[in-house]
C-alpha cells in the first residue's frame, strides 16, 4: 500500500508539465468560439509551413513554434483579418517559403507555363504527324 | 520534316538532366532567412523577464547600432554561443535580447551559468515578436543600425569565426 502510494507520488512529480518551459500560447491548441472563423483559420493553417519542422503544416505539428504560429493565425483571424492578409503578413517576414500555396512570381512562373508550352508543342507535333499519314 | 528536329527531344531531356544533376550536387541549405533584413524593426513592447533588467521595446533599440539576440534558456546552441556574445560585449557592442517561451527563474539560472552580455531582455512568451521579426528559431542574432533598421541576420549559434563578421557589420551600421 505504502509502496503504491509512493509510486503514485513519484508519478505525479514526474509529470511532463514540470519539464515544459511554459504553457502553450492562447489558441495554440484551443479552437476559436466562432465556428466560421475557426474553419477559416484551420483552412489557412493547413497551407502554412511549420518553420522548425519544415515538412509539416502548422495545423498538424506538435512543435512549440507551430503552436505559437497557430495562436498568431487564430488571433488575427478572430480580430477580423482575412486569411489572405495573414498569409501576406507571414510572406513579408519569411518569404514564399512559409506558404504551401505559392503565389505566381518570376520563380514559380515556369511551373505554370511549362505544362501549357509542352501541351502546345505536343499538339503541334501530333497535328504534323497525322497530316503526314493522311497524305 | 527537318532532320535535326528529331534530336530535339533528346536535347531537351539532356538539358533537363544536366540542370537536375547540377542542382542535386549543390549542398542543400534548409536555413529559413528573414525577409525583414533591410526593413525597419517591427513595433513591439516586451515586458522584463528578470528583476533588475529592463524589458525591450522598439524605441529602446533606436539611436545606437546594436545586436539583438534571440535566445532561450532551454536552447542548447545558446549555451554554445554565450562565450562569443561575451566577447562581442567586451568589444563595446551593446547587445539586447528577446527571450523566447521562457520563465524568469530559468533565465536567471542561464545567465548565472553562462554569463550575461545583455543590456535589456524582453519577454516574448508566445514568440509573437519572433514571428514579427521573421526569425525561425533560436539562437538568432540581428544587427540593428542607429535608425532601427535590420541590416544583418545571423542564423544559428555564433561561432568563433563569426565574431569578427558581426563586429564588422555592427561597425558598418554606425
Amino acid at each position: 500500500m505504502i509502496r503504491r502510494l509512493l509510486a503514485l507520488v513519484m508519478l505525479a512529480l514526474a509529470a511532463p508539465t514540470l519539464a515544459q518551459s511554459r504553457a502553450p500560447a492562447d489558441y495554440a491548441n484551443v479552437q476559436l468560439p466562432d465556428p466560421a472563423k475557426e474553419a477559416e483559420a484551420t483552412a489557412l493553417m493547413a497551407t502554412l509551413r511549420c518553420l522548425v519542422c519544415q515538412g509539416q503544416a502548422i495545423v498538424d505539428s506538435d512543435a512549440d513554434m507551430a503552436g505559437d504560429m497557430r495562436s498568431l493565425v487564430r488571433q488575427r483571424i478572430a480580430a477580423g483579418e482575412s486569411a489572405d492578409e495573414v498569409r501576406a503578413w507571414l510572406i513579408d517576414r519569411y518569404g514564399d517559403y512559409v506558404t504551401y500555396d505559392p503565389p505566381v512570381s518570376a520563380a514559380t512562373l515556369p511551373l505554370w507555363l511549362a505544362p501549357l508550352l509542352l501541351l502546345t508543342f505536343g499538339l503541334w507535333l501530333a497535328r504534323a504527324s497525322f497530316r503526314r499519314r493522311n497524305k | 520534316m527537318r532532320r535535326w528536329l528529331l534530336w530535339l527531344p533528346l536535347a531537351v531531356f539532356a538539358l533537363a538532366m544536366a540542370f537536375a544533376v547540377r542542382e542535386l550536387r549543390k549542398p542543400t541549405d534548409r536555413t529559413v532567412y528573414s525577409a525583414m533584413v533591410g526593413k525597419p524593426l517591427p513595433t513591439f513592447d516586451l515586458p522584463p523577464i528578470v528583476a533588475g533588467k529592463p524589458g525591450l521595446s522598439t524605441a529602446d533599440v533606436q539611436g545606437q547600432p546594436r545586436l539583438l539576440n534571440i535566445f532561450a534558456s532551454w536552447c542548447v546552441p545558446c549555451i554554445a554561443e554565450a562565450p562569443q556574445l561575451m566577447k562581442l560585449k567586451a568589444m563595446g557592442i551593446p547587445i539586447d535580447a528577446i527571450a523566447i517561451r521562457d520563465t524568469g527563474p530559468a533565465i536567471r539560472q542561464f545567465l548565472a551559468r553562462n554569463g550575461d552580455p545583455y543590456t535589456r531582455i524582453g519577454d516574448d512568451r508566445d514568440s509573437q515578436v519572433q514571428l514579427a521579426l521573421g526569425s525561425s528559431g533560436v539562437p538568432e542574432t540581428f544587427v540593428i543600425d542607429a535608425r532601427g533598421v535590420i541590416v544583418k541576420q545571423h542564423v544559428g549559434d555564433i561561432r568563433d569565426d563569426d565574431v569578427a563578421d558581426l563586429a564588422a557589420a555592427w561597425r558598418a551600421a554606425r
